[in-house]
């Protein structure tokens, strides 16, 4: 009979208080799955949420921080923008447009509020966004384009068009073909744009797009505090679009803002893959002088020290958290086996009489104190991971965010020779105690 | 209860001579009072069991009967003294040595069964095979049991079982490595008139077959008659009258 099996035995024998031992256990355990998860997740968030492009370029006035939060996560408030004729820079014959494959204009600044106050951004921006840059790279490192779930994309010369993300969507309710109106300013209360049709929602991407309401920046223009004040003298002649697009002045519809009354929040550069250095050519011609309008920044180095400055040491804080629990659960066991020694010393007195050494004693309740542990963090890693595949698609339909439940990190490979060297150590104690049983005392024959 | 067939291969036991299995010569032992005194419990000169050879123990209560058999089992380690079983002296062995020599070469029969109630009967008996050198003999163990009438009662606890019959699951795992030497604290005790002839009977007949020697405490005449030798532990113990 193996030791295992005899372990199995006393667990049965006490099936209450090993069940309890063995859910604190499993409780710890879960604790320690959901925070490598999570982190995981937000880590492959940020980092996602900043592929497809090798630059920002944004306001001058604000940090780098701010530039990729504002644009890639939409969160904050937006920069001071800066003209739109240094965006042309960046297109059709403009400094930069060599090294360029792609360079997307971003707008922000307006919002749009559900009927339960959930406020999303609008963001005004070209139809290119969703055709020349992609959102991220699936596991063989192939890019992922943007996909319609409804609709299309927008045209660039139906000004009042919109494209929203799945989450917004969801959120706002908004159907293909439905009106909404935009507000002005990020939060409640501000003057209501005129309306944008939807014409297309996106398919989940697990990025900040899913949250996103996009929305024809020829339209975006027009709306009431949007254009600057006309200089005199300058050129008011309608703004003309990149090679290639229609002119939206052809219609009978609105007419375009003047390019000298435009401005641009940022801009999402795509550099030219075939010359490798263009992202440090753009860098460094935008960020030199101190007067600078704009500034160019990489975002994947401001995730990865967004991930460093704060994710990583958050991380360690929960982990350090959640070690603990499985300490205080570890100390549960040993003080279950512990008191149970008492009651059991009978049985492993029977047992050195029928020749069990002391070792082999001392290895019967170790090997109990490790099945424990190692049933509870089965347990604890099933529960993690059920809770997660519970919220996963709750998160995903309020946040985008996607959580893949059954996804098993390589940390949590680490979880079980851990537990195993930690059920070691917690059982030494009580098994100490087997090891130095009176055999001839405790089956109560002194004399 | 079926005839008693042992299960024995042809090669136990391993004897090498026809000899005494058991010999104690100048056994001491003494327990330490709380006062610091010295207490002496067993005072052996001389005592020995044949091959095969079935000998009562009695004595009367305190006297270091229980003692004297957890010291031939080497449970308890004496004051001096030789003990030899099957012609190796145990008290020299080291302890995890002594402890693998008792696994493998003695029974214990014990007055209150001890067996384990988390385990089935049949687990009791393998759990006597567990810790020898040879791998638990499953097939062995339930025939055992079988012999010993309890073939219907495998994979019951021992709270389902009867005290009789727990009694009979204890000598079933007693017998379970082939030992050379059974030891027996008063088997009969805890048991009802009607079955402690059958407990007896058990234990006479395996040892018999076997050629196992056995040294057997009992307080009862009825059970201490049966057998041809008799020892008074007052007589072999010089230490008797002390304690």
């Amino acid at each position: 009979m193996s030791f295992w099996k005899i372990a199995w035995r006393s667990i049965e024998q006490r099936a209450l208080a090993s069940s309890l031992t063995g859910l604190s256990m499993a409780l710890g355990v879960a604790l320690i799955i959901l925070v490598l998860v999570i982190h995981n997740v937000f880590v492959a968030q940020l980092s996602n949420d900043a592929q497809g492009y090798e630059l920002i370029v944004g306001g001058g006035q604000g940090s780098r921080f701010e530039v990729v939060l504002t644009s890639v996560f939409h969160i904050g408030k937006p920069l001071y923008p800066f003209p739109y004729s240094f965006y042309k820079k960046f297109v059709g014959d403009g400094e930069f447009a060599p090294y360029v494959e792609a360079a997307v204009p971003i707008c922000l600044g307006d919002s749009y509020q559900t009927d339960d106050n959930h406020s999303f951004r609008v963001i005004g921006t070209r139809p290119e966004m969703f055709t020349a840059i992609p959102y991220g790279l699936d596991d063989d490192g192939h890019e992922l384009n943007y996909q319609f779930s409804a609709g299309r994309n927008f045209k660039v010369e139906n000004f009042y068009e919109a494209v929203l993300g799945s989450v917004a969507a969801n959120r706002t309710g908004l159907k293909v073909g439905e009106h909404f109106q935009p507000t002005h300013g990020i939060s409640a209360g501000d003057t209501k744009h005129d309306g944008f049709e939807v014409v297309g929602i996106l398919a989940p991407t697990g990025t900040s797009t899913d949250r996103g309401i996009f929305v024809n920046m020829e339209g975006f223009y027009l709306g009431e505090g949007h254009a600057m004040p006309a200089k005199e003298g300058a050129d008011d002649a309608a703004a003309s679009p990149p090679p290639g697009e229609p002119s939206e002045s052809e219609g009978n519809g609105p007419r375009p803002l003047p390019e000298s009354q435009r401005e641009v929040t940022s801009i999402l550069v795509r550099c030219n893959p075939d010359l490798p250095t263009a992202a440090m050519f753009i860098e460094g011609r935008v960020n030199k002088g101190e007067d600078r309008v704009a500034q160019a920044v990489a975002p994947r180095n401001v995730v990865r020290q967004i991930q460093d400055s704060f994710l990583d040491p958050v991380r360690v804080v929960l982990l350090v958290l959640t070690v603990l629990i499985v300490v205080v659960a570890g100390i549960s066991v040993l003080v279950s086996i512990y008191n149970s020694m008492s009651e059991r010393s009978h049985d492993i007195a029977v047992m050195r009489a029928l020749g069990a050494s002391r070792a082999a004693v001392m290895g019967v309740i170790l090997v109990e104190s490790i099945l424990l542990s190692l049933l509870g963090a089965a347990a604890g890693m099933l529960l993690g991971h059920a809770v997660l595949a519970v919220a996963a698609p709750i998160v995903e339909n309020y946040t985008g965010i996607t959580v893949r439940p059954w996804d098993f990190t390589w940390q949590e490979l680490l979880l079980a020779p851990g537990l195993v060297a930690f059920a070691s150590l917690v059982g030494l104690l009580p098994a100490m105690t087997a090891y130095r049983t009176d055999v001839a005392k405790t089956l109560g024959g002194a004399r | 209860m079926q005839p008693l067939t042992w299960v024995y291969d042809a090669s136990f036991p391993p004897v090498t001579h026809a000899f005494r299995m058991l010999a104690l010569s100048e056994v001491r032992k003494s327990y330490v009072e709380p006062d610091g005194t010295q207490l002496p419990i067993l005072d052996v000169p001389q005592l020995s069991v044949a091959a095969g050879e079935q000998v009562v123990l009695r004595g009367r209560s305190g006297c270091g009967k229980t003692t004297l058999l957890n010291c031939i089992a080497g449970l308890t380690t004496v004051d001096a003294g030789k003990i030899e079983i099957n012609g190796r002296d145990v008290v020299k062995l080291p302890e995890a040595v002594r402890d693998r020599f008792r696994a493998r070469y003695i029974g214990f029969v014990f007055q209150t069964f001890n067996l384990l109630p988390a385990f089935s009967a049949l687990e009791n008996v393998l759990l006597g095979m567990t810790f020898t050198d040879q791998r638990a003999d499953p097939q062995r163990a339930a025939e055992l049991l079988k012999t010993v009438g309890l073939g219907h009662r495998l994979t019951h606890k021992p709270r389902a079982l009867s005290v009789g019959e727990q009694q009979r699951v204890a000598v079933a795992r007693a017998l379970a490595n082939k030992p050379v030497l059974l030891l027996a604290d008063e088997p009969t005790a805890n048991i009802d008139p009607a079955h402690q002839q059958q407990v007896i009977d058990l234990l006479r007949d395996a040892c018999r077959q076997e050629n196992v020697a056995m040294l057997l405490v009992t307080h009862a005449d009825e059970v201490a008659n049966q057998f041809d030798r008799i020892e008074y532990l007052e007589q072999v113990n010089r230490a008797a009258g002390v304690a």
